[in-house]
């Protein structure tokens, strides 16, 4: 037995680094002024593809990833890990997306790649944490949708057992195949680069990256190798309604983004000698904060 | 007429604590809409559900039962979501920010291809002027949120699309006096002419919920520790701190995150928000996140070595200190004073 799966992965900035400019005027974020990241969950996603292969060697893993030209990052990290191939969706006229304009484009490309048995991902990514990309390519795609996955259990003709991380409690549930699955940060977290793959895969590319290799050899080497050449799908490779697109597509719009102020309150400051704590749980004490 | 729609989550035939939250804000909303609310009760053994709904002040309640609905699966529980919402064109549709509505609400908007914001912290009514096509709007929902690390505080409008769709956690909204005597309208759904056989895609093998082992919500004293308390052994202090004074014992991300503490006691914007009588945070910073879930304590007392810490600017009592020795000080005045 073996399975074909998606993985969608995405390149978040490290949201605990924001300095004063990486925001736009029009309220969306400068990515490149920040450092990126893979997302935390989507590894875990990615880990959870890979056991599978583990079991079921003649697995392809097939990595899914949107964004700006150096989102390529994510499909060599996952190829590290032993995915076997990427695509990087990426085009100015993707941007300014929301979630329901991003599923929209990434379901065009699972379409594209097409002929898969499931599809995984993180549960949310940390730029947004809003956890609905998912769900929203899932009822895209006419999926069904099994969320807070902590583990595939076992995976079998058309069907799939997974343990679901619920706020109260767990789940299992079996679902049909295909179908899209997110996984929660509680899962087994991914395996470390493997160093083989990581010499063999470090000089693949993108198209685009390799207009910046001044270098003609190793220009040259790369393209002469279909193994190091990481596909990009444009909005030209799919087959989008351009109203469904990008800023245009989306119909969640910031209306504005305030920088956090501190409102001062009138605290009072104390230090720690025993006679202010003293005094201070007197207080609480006699105002019945307390007991 | 374009109601404020509230999809109520039920488990174990009891309608949960944020969806009556939720109601609550929306005859509120509603109110200055001049509109009226609607909620959507789905599952099995629904009888007499609308007893725990009408007090809240919901005009309607859809009413859809039947023994396939229970316990909530997406596909059968967003089919019959969608059918009421298109039938009765709500301008706002509120769903609780759990696992089931995190679940639920994207599938739904993706569907109605509508806007959709998560988690918010706070619903306003407002006006909108798109800077690009000249147009103004009035009467949309502002949903507020704060974004990118807590950086920011971002107000998200949905101009074009309806319904506008947000989701909120528990306890973020206040659940007020519950009236008795108000009746609601009941409509029943038949969900048999809405179901399908491929919205059973996904079968319950095994459930087990376990009841919540930490109330924070429901606590009036919190000593909650943030990643500078250090280490999980350093929050035996504060469990200790707890036990003594009649309290629970909170986290911040930063600290769940380092597994100092589980994350049912996370408190923020995406872990519980809580409203107690006092709220002590021991090394806790006092990013956005973690004040949306605790800055409307009756009394806040910070405990910080570094005495800019934002968390001191909505402190009542800032003590600029180790909570380390400030923590046993406070054990050992209170026992002294308290006899």
């Amino acid at each position: 037995m073996a399975f074909r799966i998606i993985v969608l992965a995405k390149q978040v900035p490290d949201t605990r680094n924001i300095c004063g400019d990486a925001m736009k005027s029009d309220g969306t974020v400068n990515r490149a002024a920040l450092p990126a990241i893979y997302n935390p969950e989507d590894l875990n996603a990615l880990e959870q593809a890979l056991m599978i292969k583990d079991k079921y060697k003649d697995t392809e893993i097939i990595i899914l990833t949107m964004g700006p030209p150096r989102a390529a990052d994510i499909i060599r990290e996952s190829i590290y890990r032993d995915a076997d191939k990427g695509y990087l969706i990426t085009d100015k006229r993707f941007a300014g997306a929301d979630t329901l304009a991003t599923s929209y484009v990434i379901s065009k490309a699972v379409e594209k790649i097409g002929n898969y048995d499931l599809i995984i991902s993180g549960r949310q990514a940390i730029d947004g944490d809003t956890a609905q990309v998912g769900p929203q390519t899932a009822e895209k795609l006419n999926l069904p949708q099994v969320t807070y996955a902590e583990e595939i259990i076992s995976v079998g003709k058309g069907k799939i057992r997974i343990k679901r991380r619920l706020e109260r409690g767990v789940e299992v549930v079996e679902c049909t195949l295909p179908a899209l699955v997110t996984v929660h940060g509680s899962a087994s977290p991914c395996r470390p680069k493997n160093s083989k793959l990581f010499m063999k895969y470090k000089h693949a590319k993108t198209f685009t990256e390799l207009q910046t290799i001044d270098d003609d050899y190793l220009n040259q080497t790369i393209r002469n190798k279909a193994y190091l050449n990481i596909e990009e799908l444009t909005l030209d490779d799919l087959d989008c309604e351009f109203e469904k697109i990008g800023l245009a597509g989306s119909p969640t719009k910031v209306k504005i983004i305030e920088n956090v102020i501190l409102q001062g309150k009138d605290s009072k400051v104390i230090g720690d000698k025993d006679i202010d704590i003293k005094n201070l749980m007197h207080e609480l004490i006699t105002n019945h904060t307390l007991g | 007429m374009n109601n404020i729609c509230v999809y109520c989550e039920i488990d174990g035939g009891i309608v949960s604590d944020v969806s009556l939250e939720l109601i609550s804000k929306a005859v509120k909303l509603a109110a200055e809409l001049k509109c009226e609310v609607e909620a959507v009760a789905i599952g099995s053994d629904l009888k007499n559900i609308e007893d725990q709904i009408s007090p809240y002040g919901a005009h309607i309640i859809h009413i859809s039962d039947d023994k396939r609905l229970y316990p909530y699966t997406t596909l059968p529980h967003s089919a019959i979501f969608e059918h009421i919402l298109k039938e009765q064109k709500p301008q706002i549709v509120l769903v609780g920010a759990t696992s089931v509505g995190r679940d639920l609400a994207p599938r739904i908007a993706s569907s109605l291809r509508c806007g959709l914001t998560a988690d918010c912290t706070d619903l306003v009514i407002g006006e909108y002027f798109d800077p690009k096509t000249g147009k103004e709007y009035k009467n949309l929902l502002y949903q507020i949120r704060p974004a990118f690390g807590g950086n920011i505080i971002a107000t998200i409008v949905n101009p074009e699309t309806k319904p506008q769709m947000a989701t909120v956690r528990e306890g973020v909204m206040k659940k007020e006096g519950a009236d008795k005597n108000f009746k609601s309208r009941i409509n029943t759904v038949n969900p048999s002419k809405i179901l399908d056989k491929v919205d059973f895609a996904v079968k319950i093998i095994e459930r087990h919920i376990e009841a919540r082992k930490v109330n924070l919500s429901g606590t009036q004293v919190i000593v909650s520790g943030g990643f500078g308390v250090g280490s999980k052994e350093g929050f035996s202090l504060l469990y200790e701190l707890a036990r003594v004074i009649g309290g629970e014992v909170g986290a911040s991300r930063a600290a769940v995150d380092a597994g100092f503490a589980e994350h049912a006691r996370q408190v923020g914007q995406t872990g519980v928000t809580v409203r107690p009588k006092l709220y002590i945070a021991c090394g806790i910073s006092g990013a956005i996140q973690h004040r949306a879930g605790m800055d409307g304590s009756a009394q806040i007392i910070s405990i910080n070595t570094d005495p800019e810490a934002p968390i001191n600017s909505i402190a009542d009592v800032a003590i600029t200190g180790d909570l380390h020795s400030v923590i046993p000080k406070m054990i050992k005045y209170y026992k002294e004073q308290s006899k």
